[in-house]
């Protein structure tokens, strides 16, 4: 160590955000295996000549070794593990839902070196998800908001009433309350999903693919919406990308200049 | 702290991109020293960019009239339009010498994690340039980074139905360096962009 004024340290990575910093450095803000969520600054990165840079890049699953610094970090070394990054770079429906993935776990981690290693699992299990494009782009964000809504405490209630406890299928929704609620305790302005849209839920949450994929339109519009609704809520303040994920299916067909510049996405499921 | 003029100078540089409380110092105390005729040049470059510069009503560029020195230009050709991000971009494709088409200034790239979508960026004033049937061929030449990337996937499956040769910057290994220390996505893009010798 003689040489270096601050620790090295090495952990697995995910690369949640990258921000320009100077000429040609970044700041990567990283969630890691052990380290929780850390910042550090990758030097000369944006040059062409940069020897890890590519690997910095958002979505990478890295092995990433950092020199300790007073307030920011200094990344030494970067190997890829893998870099799912570039495989959601020719599919923009994914590039968006991998956009509101990270943004989630870095929400979900409001303070620096706090592990957490559910949410990291978390994270690199649906970006892996993501890129092996076995599921729809909707129902993979929808499993992940959900299961990291979970790991920060805030699970929805969806087989028994929020408030009473009482065991069932209730059939209204209440986002403040934390989830269904049963006839009697249901307050004013909670939502009526349908049937459907619960059990997709109730699937999603416990990684029930066989259910979730073999879902309709519907229940899966009226999920991704309450579903959106029950984390914000919990997070006080809404997450930037969730309005611009991209939720169609496919768009290989010519896409509707006027419905695909429509930013929110809705009602192109 | 300082008092009155210094400080606010002080504070004013440090606001700015890349310049931190004790460079901002340096800065103030240097403009304190240098001669009022330097300084008035400063001062007056500084109140020019703002009351002359404005975007070019064509392509977004930089601009001190309604149209950009390139968009003016008649030698070039009306047929290629290269799409980048920021102005600095069109500057540097100009270094190289080798194009002599027309532009389109993006003003920035796709970052949902920035809440950046399509409807922040210049989309739909290239869709009305397009329109007019007089480009033939499109160059997406934003960054060879994620964002960028999705940027020109996007634009890209916009632009294809109208029939329109779309093009991608070409991306690989640097000139000048060695092939042991390049990084695994920048060969594996060299390998898909090999050509004949």
């Amino acid at each position: 160590m003689t040489g270096f004024r601050g620790r090295l340290t090495r952990d697995d990575a995910v690369v949640l955000r990258v921000q320009k910093l100077g000429e040609s450095d970044r700041i990567v803000t990283m969630l890691t295996r052990r380290h929780g969520r850390i910042r550090a600054v990758a030097k000369g990165v944006r040059r062409t000549s940069s020897r890890f840079g590519a690997r910095l890049e958002p979505f990478g699953h890295i092995d990433v070794q950092w020199i300790e610094g007073r307030s920011l970090h200094v990344v030494s070394q970067v190997e890829g593990v893998d870099l799912y990054g570039k495989r959601f770079l020719e599919d923009y429906p994914r590039y968006t839902a991998a956009s509101a993935i990270a943004e989630t776990a870095e929400r979900l981690t409001p303070m620096e070196h706090e592990p957490s290693l559910r949410l990291f699992l978390l994270t690199v299990g649906a970006l892996r998800t993501l890129a092996a494009r076995e599921h729809t782009v909707s129902l993979v964000l929808d499993a992940y908001l959900l299961r990291a809504a979970a790991i920060a405490g805030w699970a929805p209630a969806l087989r028994e009433c929020a408030v009473c406890g009482t065991k069932g299928a209730h059939r209204a929704f209440s986002v403040p309350a934390g989830g269904c609620v049963c006839a009697d305790c249901r307050p004013p302005g909670a939502a009526r999903p349908a049937p459907a849209t619960l059990a997709l839920m109730s699937a999603l949450a416990s990684g029930d693919w066989a259910t979730a994929d073999a879902s309709e339109p519907g229940p899966r519009n009226e999920a991704s919406g309450l579903v959106a609704a029950h984390l914000q809520w919990h997070l006080e303040r809404g997450l930037r990308s969730l309005p611009l994920v991209d939720r169609s299916v496919a768009r290989t067909a010519a896409p509707d200049l006027d419905r695909t510049l429509d930013p929110t996405g809705k009602d192109r499921a | 702290m300082y008092e009155g003029a210094i400080q606010d100078l002080i504070d004013e540089l440090g606001r700015l991109p890349g310049v931190g409380p004790k460079s901002a110092q340096r800065i103030a105390f240097h403009v304190l020293s240098a001669d009022a005729v330097d300084v008035k040049r400063l001062a007056s470059a500084l109140q020019r960019v703002k009351d002359l510069v404005k975007f070019c009503t064509s392509c977004y560029n930089v601009a001190e009239s309604e149209q950009c020195r390139i968009c003016r230009d008649p030698r070039r050709t009306n047929e290629v339009l290269c799409v980048v991000e920021e102005p600095k971009d069109v500057v540097a494709i100009e270094r190289t010498g080798e194009f002599r088409g027309r532009y389109h200034v993006l003003g920035g790239a796709i970052n949902p994690l920035e809440g950046v979508g399509p409807d922040n960026l210049k989309v739909r004033e290239l869709m009305t340039r397009l329109s007019s049937g007089e480009v033939k061929e499109l160059i997406l030449a934003t960054d060879p980074n994620t964002e960028g990337e999705a940027t020109a996937t996007y634009l890209a499956l916009l632009v294809k139905p109208m029939g329109l040769h779309v093009t991608r910057l070409a991306s690989g290994l640097p000139v000048g360096g060695d092939l042991e220390y390049a990084d695994e996505i920048t060969l594996g893009r060299a390998f898909e962009g090999r050509r004949a010798v």
